[in-house]
């Protein structure tokens, strides 16, 4: 019966390693880093979450939507109700049709989601140079290589090798597929102010907006984990127990 | 050890007042509590009862996501992120249904090679087999649907190739195309049918699996040394394979959380987190896993078949032939000697077809360049040859170990792997 399972397993583990080898298959390979919310008990890091909310909104949130992000959510990176709605109230949200019929601007409160820079669009390429600046909300699921490669991107602008030449509007990145990105370098050393002393080098203010993000993609990742760990013990315990039970049961015809 | 199949008495006067009127007691009792197996099965043979219990679940953690989500265009992504976020559990019944197609088809796969090792298909058990051909048909039509629900860039240019197939069809193929649609592209007519295919077709696999489970138990179970056997080397279904399907299905769950608690998206693909967009074509289109054998038998086929049957008619045909062999594979299978381990050399050719088919899912799953376009077709052929060559004329040129008597009484005491080993 081992020797079954083992054979299960390993040909389980073929499989996998025959989808995700394919899917790591595509564009260059991207600097790896040990992120606290990686592993079976890796938990998100608040310290960093909140150091990358503000990345976030002083930086990424110029150009950048974050739909699926409504302001009650931030409550999982440690704020209290009146941070939460102090910091929505810093934005304006257009709500309506009011008894005449407007349309009207008001405060955001924390049920709203965080408005989008851009009306449409079309608003949004014109800005840009044409190009438009996907929404962050699912990013670090969206795309091959999760968490590392946002992070690579991120640190990746460098000068163009000798030879390569760059389009006007574009700029040369080490890790986005092609090596031609429309946006332009967002991060410089000292660019944001952080509140806790924290050192805002380029590839800090990366990691932390990157766990930012993982945890817009995936915010209830803490809880899957500890249902999974509970989950995981009672079926252990379970197969233990019918095993020995499907032994006594089955040893009169052994 | 006999076991009687005679009309149960119930001890409670409802159950037998009902019972006497209605006998759906008495049968559940007869097909599931007394049903007489073979005593010699080996934990391969958990795979059946555990693909019931699968989609079972895939229905309810269906139903529950029905409740939330909205079959439109505009709305399907925006409504599984709210299951995803909002909706209590809501984590855990999606990721349970995505990775649970993903464990309905290995549960599945694992259950036909099975049948294939152990000669299960063979005579009087064909129809068995076909029904069973029959079930995985309609449970890649239901995956393939259910994963163009979350309108992701691999939902809808996964629905474009997979529809633009039937483009190939000679004259009408156009046409044919356009109604699969409701409309001239994949769009809102697309998805909303596929939305109410997907809702019936688990149903219709629930007919089926139970026409499967009648065709089952009129010869009963195969066993490991796949020859007729007698009542007394039976034993009753409860408490015995209950028991042990128990223990099966603890150990499969174990399995089967680690994806959906630890890695839930690792069989999936990122560009489906990137909502549905028609003016961007995605680098790579892939099907899911399960579907990547076939899908390189697909792209095997780049030239024309005898100047007639173009290239994509071809791989179409390929592909479905892959599927519409396994029908008549009962009868392409000449030899009377149902389980592997007295066939010599079916037992290595079977590993052999195994591997071919793990080669063709790795050609499925990686951009047809280099040698991997050579690669799929040789494997492709040999699929074929398996089944239309091979197995035809294995049975009349290979010499079968003889038979034991019975499962208690192997032929061959003390000679290794050749034994027929009684109960496990």
């Amino acid at each position: 019966m081992r020797r079954m399972l083992e054979k299960t397993l390993g040909g389980m583990a073929l499989a996998l390693a025959l989808v995700t080898g394919a899917a790591a298959a595509e564009g260059p390979e991207t600097l790896t880093r040990d992120w606290p919310q990686q592993g079976v008990f890796g938990t998100y890091d608040r310290h960093a979450l909140q150091r990358g909310f503000q990345v976030y909104s002083g930086v990424c949130a110029g150009c950048h939507s974050l739909e699926y992000m409504a302001f009650r959510n931030l409550e999982s990176l440690g704020y209290d109700e009146d941070e939460i709605v102090a910091i929505a109230a810093q934005y304006t949200v257009m709500d309506g049709p009011d008894d005449a019929g407007d349309m009207f601007e008001r405060t955001a409160v924390p049920s709203d989601h965080k408005p989008a820079p851009f009306a449409n669009e079309q608003q949004a390429r014109a800005a840009n140079g044409g190009a438009l600046p996907p929404d962050l909300s699912l990013i670090t699921k969206a795309r091959a290589g999760g968490e590392d490669y946002i992070y690579s991107l991120l640190v990746g602008y460098e000068e163009p090798p000798a030879g390569v030449e760059v389009p006007p509007g574009m700029n040369y990145n080490a890790y986005f597929p092609g090596h031609q990105i429309a946006m332009a370098q967002p991060l410089y050393d000292g660019m944001v102010e952080y509140q806790d002393g924290t050192q805002p080098t380029i590839s800090q203010m990366a990691a932390d907006v990157t766990q930012f993000l993982a945890w817009v993609a995936e915010p209830k990742m803490e809880e899957r984990k500890r249902t999974g760990i509970k989950v995981m013990l009672f079926l252990l315990i379970l197969a233990i127990i019918f095993y020995a039970y499907k032994r006594r049961i089955w040893a009169d015809v052994h | 050890m006999s076991t009687e199949t005679a009309k149960p008495v119930f001890k409670n006067g409802i159950a037998r007042w009902i019972d006497d009127r209605l006998p759906l007691l008495s049968w559940a009792q007869a097909e599931f509590v007394d049903y007489p197996a073979p005593k010699n099965l080996n934990y391969w043979w958990n795979f059946g009862s555990l693909a019931g219990i699968v989609l079972v679940l895939q229905i309810l953690t269906g139903l529950f996501l029905t409740m939330h989500y909205t079959p439109h265009t505009d709305m399907a992504f925006a409504s599984v992120e709210h299951i995803m976020r909002d909706v209590n559990f809501g984590w855990l019944l999606r990721y349970a249904h995505a990775n649970g197609a993903s464990m309905f088809f290995i549960v599945v796969y694992i259950h036909m090679f099975r049948g294939l090792y152990y000669g299960s298909y063979k005579a009087p058990r064909e129809l068995l087999w076909m029904l069973g051909v029959v079930i995985l048909l309609l449970m890649m039509a239901t995956a393939f649907m259910g994963y163009v629900l979350p309108w992701g860039q691999m939902s809808f240019w996964g629905a474009k190739v997979i529809t633009n197939l039937f483009s190939a069809v000679p004259i009408f193929g156009e046409t044919i195309v356009t109604w699969l649609w409701g409309g001239f592209t994949v769009d809102n007519p697309t998805l909303n049918r596929f939305f109410a295919l997907h809702y019936l077709l688990p149903f219709v696999i629930f007919a089926v699996v139970f026409l499967h489970i009648l065709a089952l138990h009129q010869f009963g179970s195969n066993n490991p040394v796949g020859i007729d056997i007698t009542k007394k080397d039976k034993i009753p279904f409860h408490p015995y394979y209950t028991i042990k399907d128990a223990f099966g299905l603890c150990v499969f769950f174990m399995v089967y959380g680690a994806f959906v608690f630890f890695a839930p998206n690792v069989l999936g693909h990122a560009d489906n987190y990137i909502p549905a967009n028609p003016l961007v074509t995605p680098a790579h289109i892939v099907p899911e896993w399960y579907f990547l054998p076939f899908y390189a038998i697909l792209r095997a086929i780049t030239f024309d078949i005898f100047w007639i049957i173009p290239a994509k008619l071809g791989g179409v045909i390929a592909m479905f032939g892959a599927i519409a062999v396994l029908f008549v594979l009962p009868w392409l299978d000449t030899s009377r000697v149902r389980s592997a381990r007295f066939r010599p050399i079916y037992k290595w050719l079977f590993w052999v077809f195994l591997a071919d088919c793990v080669v063709l899912g790795y050609v499925g799953a990686n951009p047809p360049e280099g040698w991997l376009p050579t690669i799929g077709l040789l494997a492709t052929i040999y699929y074929f040859a398996h089944f239309l060559i091979i197995m035809p004329l294995l049975g009349k040129l290979e010499r079968p170990l003889p038979l034991p008597d019975s499962i208690n009484k192997p032929v061959l005491p003390a000679s290794g792997a050749a034994t027929a080993q009684p109960a496990e």
